[in-house]
């Protein structure tokens, strides 16, 4: 399958403004950030999750613990991937129990990363909530999950991808809705 | 031949070193499951693997039976002197019962080098080669070669001495050919009547004294002198043995200032190893079992875990 860019949806400022307002919201319904972690879906969630953290420090001038999440041996589809995932570690580096949890992840989509990674999260500890935060909702839920913070909902069909691209891995802040190239 | 390709894990002679890095980058997060309060993914759930061993063992079958147990997977052990191997059946009758028990996966040991190799060429299930004669023991050798990894950052280009029975230790034979693909300098050291002919043919370095060998070495695995095999009287004794190739802290001098010492356990203090060196910093003995845990979920996942099933048949 050959994807191509269609356009720019989102560039460095939008981004930029989407993650400020997200860190905004979160201290505002957790009532500060006493308790609070914020761990990434690997991969683009990691680089999110780093930024969001550092984001709610510069407005409340404390650190908030950050984590990073590998959900590969939690998925629900591994039986029929056409190749095997890379295994990648989960660097979560604090006790889990009792804290308010903020997932972080690029795209919600049809929900299944999220599934998992929730699973992935509790076996780890047992969080006084999770909650979840996204950069883009494309909608199209296959779950009965939902995010409780979103940078920016976006429609889109099943024929269409959503590329979040971040500097720490793609060099460049963007995002780009791409279609599928017909060959 | 990659080991995506392949059903089976038969031995590391097949395997290139990007299967290799593979498998030790996988057992890194596997490692770390080990080490967590809920010892448990749900990855390979509805999977079966059954060990079978026609000779004994004690740590690698219940390490892959709790590799499996920590992936999720039904895991059953066969113990050959209680099973109907006793009642005359056949090894092709055995494994036939076992596939079609529904297993989906077989570890094997078998006292003839080879055994795993004609089984996996005989069942549909996918067969790990937990030791077969004196041929290979990957497994054992992946998890040094983790261990190894672990503590030196790398395993290129490093020196390894391998000391002891090398005639009779297939762990040394998967080590060979395991640390060989890292460019390392592997040097075998041990009696004469213990040495195999021919063995530099596998790109190693022969010795037979201890200290020369360890002369500038950044890791040293020390084998099991196997009572078991020692029928045909190839020493005088276990002591003249000791006296001569007995690893213990002055030897070290010889060696690299941050020597990493290996044994693959069981060990027989005052044989092979000294009591302190076995008890030392430099021993990561215990540690090697921890890591053959991760190493063999790494496995156990690579294996089971994806859609290759419908490629194996």
């Amino acid at each position: 399958m050959q994807l191509r860019d269609k356009n720019v949806i989102m560039d460095e400022m939008g981004i930029k403004r989407a993650l400020t307002r997200i860190a905004h919201e979160i201290i505002e319904r957790n009532k500060g950030i006493e308790d609070v972690a914020v761990v990434g879906i690997r991969r683009r969630g990691g680089p999110l999750a780093q930024r969001l953290a550092a984001r709610i420090e510069e407005i409340e001038g404390i650190s908030v613990p950050v984590g990073i999440l590998d959900i590969t041996l939690y998925r629900d589809d591994l039986t029929t991937l056409a190749s095997q995932p890379l295994v990648h570690r989960t660097e979560v580096n604090f006790d889990i129990n009792g804290l308010t949890i903020v997932l972080v992840d690029d795209v919600l989509y049809t929900g299944r990363t999220v599934r998992a990674a929730l699973d992935a999260l509790i076996d780890l500890g047992r969080p006084k909530s999770i909650q979840l935060a996204v950069l883009i909702d494309r909608g199209h839920r296959e779950l009965p999950i939902k995010a409780d913070f979103i940078g920016k909902n976006v429609p889109t069909s099943h024929l269409e991808e959503i590329a979040v691209r971040v500097k720490e891995i793609d060099s460049k802040d963007e995002v780009v809705i791409q279609e599928i190239v017909k060959t | 031949m990659g080991f995506e390709q392949t059903k089976d894990l038969l031995g590391l002679r097949e395997l290139n070193r990007e299967d290799i890095e593979l498998i030790l980058n996988t057992a890194l997060p596997m490692k770390d499951i080990i080490k967590r309060d809920i010892k448990k993914v749900p990855t390979l759930r509805g999977k079966a693997l059954a060990t079978v061993f026609y000779e004994p063992s004690t740590r690698t079958r219940t390490s892959f039976e709790i590799a499996g147990k920590y992936l999720s997977a039904d895991t059953v052990n066969l113990t050959v002197n209680t099973s109907s191997v006793l009642k005359g059946e056949s090894l092709r009758d055995t494994i036939k019962t076992i596939e079609v028990m529904g297993f989906d996966l077989m570890v094997m040991r078998h006292s003839m080098s080879g055994t795993p190799h004609y089984v996996a060429r005989n069942t549909r299930m996918r067969i790990i080669n937990a030791g077969d004669g004196a041929n290979e023991h990957p497994t054992q050798a992946l998890l040094d070669m983790f261990s190894i990894k672990e503590k030196k950052g790398s395993l290129d280009n490093l020196k390894i001495a391998i000391v002891g029975d090398i005639l009779h230790s297939r762990v040394a034979r998967s080590n060979i050919y395991g640390l060989s693909k890292f460019g390392c300098e592997v040097r075998v050291v041990g009696p004469s009547t213990l040495m195999p002919p021919e063995i530099e043919k596998l790109g190693v370095k022969r010795y037979y004294n201890l200290d020369e060998a360890l002369n500038g070495v950044d890791v040293i695995n020390v084998l099991r002198i196997q009572r078991e095999r020692q029928q045909l009287g190839l020493f005088p004794s276990l002591d003249e043995y000791a006296d001569l190739y007995m690893l213990s802290p002055e030897h070290l001098l010889r060696a690299k200032d941050d020597v990493l010492v290996l044994h693959p356990g069981p060990m027989n203090r005052g044989v092979e190893i000294s009591s302190q060196l076995a008890d030392s910093n430099v021993a990561v003995i215990n540690e090697q079992v921890t890591n053959g845990v991760a190493v063999r979920m790494a496995l156990l996942f690579l294996m089971m875990g994806g859609a290759k099933d419908e490629i194996a048949n």
